[in-house]
This record gives C-alpha cells, structure tokens and sequence, in this order.
C-alpha cells in the first residue's frame, strides 16, 4: 500500500513536470500539443476508492488549469475519463475486469492500445470543446482532437510499454 | 428519510462527480469571460517560481536573439534621441541621458519584464511574467515589445503577472492607419498566431496592401502609435461599409524574450473624467 502511493506520488510529479515544461512547448505543426499527463489518470490503481480517484483526477487536471491559465478545462477533461474508466475497462476487458483480475503490463498490445486512446480521444474531446467553446468552431474542436489525440495515444503507449516492462 | 439518505450513498460517486464537473464548468466560464475574478492562474508563488527557475536556464539558449533585438532597440532609440536634439526641442544628449525623468513630464513609464512563459496554441492564449506588484505593476497595463503590442496585463500577485496575449479571444483595442486616422478594432480569430484581423474599418479609409496599422491611442492603455503589423489583404463585409483587413504582426507572438510594461501616469486622471461624462449623460 505504502508502496503504491509512493509510485503513485512520482508518477504524478514525474508527468506534470514533463506536461508543462516539455509537452506544452512542442507546438507541433503550430498548434497540437500532446497531453501525455492523462497516462497518470488511466493507469491510477484500479481497485482504488472511486470517490478518492475521482477528486485525485479532478486535483491532477486542476493543477494543469493553474499552470496554463486554462480555467478549469483540464479539471473537467479528466474528471470526465475518471468517471467513465470502469466503463472503457469492461468495454476492452470484458468479464476479466469484473474479477478485478486485470493488469496492465499484462494484458495484449490491442486491449491496451484500445484503452488507451478511446479515454485519450473522450479526454481530448472535452478539453478542445471547452476550449474553444463556439459550437460554429465545431470542425476545428474535431480536427484538433483527432490529431492531438493520434499524438498522445502513441506517448501514453510507449511510456505505458517502457515503464511498465520491468515490473513483470 | 431513510430513502434519501440511501440514495445518496448509492449514488456519491455520481454526486461527487456532477459536483466537481460543476465546479470545474464556473471555472471555465469564467476564464472565457475577461476580468472575471479567477481562482486557478499561474502568477502565484507556486506556479510562477517554478516558471522562473526553469524559464532561468531557458534563458541561456535565446541570448543571442535577445542580444541582438535590445542592439537594434538602442540604435533606433539613440536615432531618435539624436533627432530630438537636432531639433532644438532638448539643450544636450547629456541633460537627456542624466536626468531622464527630469526634462519632460512624462505621461508613460516603460517597466521592463522578462517572459516566463508564453503560449499561442491555443484560442485563448496567456502570458507569464516576471514582474508584479512589487515593481507596480497593475491590471490593465499595456504590454509591448520593440517591435509591436503583446497584450494586457490581467491578474497580479507580487513577483509575478499574466497577461492577456493579444492572441486572445477576449482581446480587442482599437487600431488606426498610420497614414489617416480611421480606426477599426483589432481582434484575433483564433487561427494563425502571424495574423489579426482589423474590423469595422470605414469604407472611406485609404487602404493599401503593406500599409502599416498602428495602435490609436483612444484607450488609455497603450499610447498612440505603437506598431502593430501590415496589411496582407483586404474586403469589404456583407453591409458594404466597412472593411475587414489581415494583419501580419510585426511582432513573433511565438518568440518572446523580454516585454516593457506601459505605466499609464494619466490613466486615473483620463478614468475620472471620462466616469464623470457618463455620469452627467
């Protein structure tokens, strides 16, 4: 349990700091920014208290807010993948997740890479509407989502493949 | 009773859920609403000392580029010292450079600020700086570069302040040509952080392709004639009065280094008389 919360602790201040000092300056193609952050949220324990997670995630995207003078978009993005997880995990797992028998670095490369960028794209999805926030930008909220959403499903895949290999 | 009560339970996380989506939706309201108090920005002791630690490092790799705008800044600046004695208005360059405030009662005082962070991404974009109420810095300050307008200064805390990027959708200021005196209003839509848009140009105005916009002075923010870009191409809007026109900044939103804060000396003076106005209407 220590142990976890530890992990937990450096996983958090490891990908924020990453978040705001190197992911939101990459400005690729001018205007897509990856958001690898949400890799924090999604791989948070599974069998965790669902009120505390939901108030961690909330927290998590509200520190974002605070470093980008964003509002509060980043907060509701991902209290919204937060609260849909347990439905993304029993859409991919199926009857392993109701046995809490799931573990990610277990699991094939599809089901994660399912997983993963489905809360990637809803996460997305509801920053970029927030955002923007004119329903006549409607175009732009889904091209920018698709894109920006392609690029942070590859690096939540492979930091997901790279740090989690080991402890097999 | 009971019922209730068992509802609510079942139901916290739905609750909690609902509950913290509603708070976060103020919160994004109200960021999109300009000058409406925020909670969550980054000029506090937190966000904006971890900025300055990492923006010191960042600073190293630029020095050339801010090296050489600050060269060409002093050139243009001694030019026009020069002219200003060459004209009799001024005695001598040594009474200008001894006492600067001394000679002329000045309505502007520039602060110097160094950018710590810097977005233009994004359709509502918000600039970091080092520099706050300490070295009196407040609200509503204008904010420019040698080459062009940045924004306006929104929120302060002591060491630090944010500033509402021209690259805003909340930004507007009036804007003039710099060769007659109509003006428009001066926008961004959110799209390519090189070009504004300049709305509500009269139809009379004598419009150029690479004339140059300027700020109008009508606001006591940013005084007159602080450069703002040139005109890309034109049209006239559905109504046929008035013209839309294309900027390219002069200014790379993309690349700042070192901003100048605009201290407005007479903006209480010009706040009073213009309240005082309205009041007698």
């Amino acid at each position: 349990m220590k142990n976890s919360v530890l992990v937990n602790s450096v996983r958090f201040i490891a990908l924020l700091l990453a978040q705001v000092f190197i992911f939101n300056n990459i400005n690729f193609m001018g205007y897509i920014n990856p958001y690898p952050y949400v890799l924090f949220i999604l791989v948070f324990p599974f069998n965790a208290n669902r009120s505390l997670y939901l108030c961690i995630a909330f927290l998590t995207g509200l520190t974002m807010d605070m470093f980008g003078n964003s509002g509060g978009i980043h907060a509701a993005a991902c209290l919204v993948i937060a609260y849909f997880r347990p439905i993304a995990l029993r859409f991919t797992f199926g009857v392993s997740y109701e046995y809490n028998a799931i573990k990610l670095p277990n699991v094939s490369f599809y089901e994660r890479l399912i997983f993963i960028s489905s809360l990637v794209f809803l996460h997305h999805l509801v920053l970029f509407s927030l955002e923007v926030f004119n329903t006549s930008n409607i175009l732009y909220i889904l091209k920018k989502t698709l894109f920006t959403g392609i690029f942070t499903s590859i690096l939540c895949l492979v930091f997901n493949i790279l740090f989690s290999s080991r402890q097999q | 009773m009971q019922q209730i009560i068992n509802f609510l339970i079942r139901n916290k996380n739905f609750l909690l859920f609902v509950f913290l989506f509603f708070i976060s939706l103020v919160f994004t309201i109200q960021s999109h609403s300009y000058h409406k108090s925020k909670f969550i920005n980054s000029a506090n002791f937190f966000s904006g000392g971890l900025y300055e630690s990492v923006s010191n490092v960042q600073g190293y790799f630029n020095l050339k580029t801010y090296n050489k705008q600050l060269l060409e800044e002093n050139a243009r600046l001694r030019e026009s010292v020069q002219r200003l004695t060459s004209s009799n208005k001024v005695d001598s360059l040594s009474q200008v450079f001894l006492n600067p405030t001394d000679t002329l009662d000045v309505q502007f005082n520039y602060i110097p600020a160094r950018v710590l962070d810097n977005s233009y991404s994004r359709t509502d974009n918000i600039i970091t700086l080092k520099a706050g109420r300490r070295n009196s810095v407040q609200a509503d300050m204008g904010v420019i570069t040698s080459h062009g307008i940045v924004g306006i200064v929104e929120r302060t805390s002591t060491k630090y302040s944010t500033v509402l990027s021209i690259l805003n959708s909340s930004f507007e200021t009036n804007a003039k040509l710099r060769s007659s005196d109509h003006v428009g209003t001066l926008k961004w839509d959110g799209q390519d952080p090189n070009i504004m848009k300049v709305t509500e140009m009269q139809e009379q105005a004598p419009i150029k392709i690479g004339d140059t916009i300027e700020t109008s002075g009508k606001s006591a923010i940013f005084p007159k004639g602080i450069p703002i870009g040139t005109i890309e191409n034109f049209h006239l809007d559905g109504s046929k009065n008035f013209y839309t026109l294309s900027i390219r900044l002069f200014n790379d939103m993309t690349n700042l280094g070192h901003v100048y804060i605009i201290k407005n000396n007479d903006r209480e003076e010009i706040k009073t008389l213009e309240n005082g106005i309205t009041n007698e209407e």
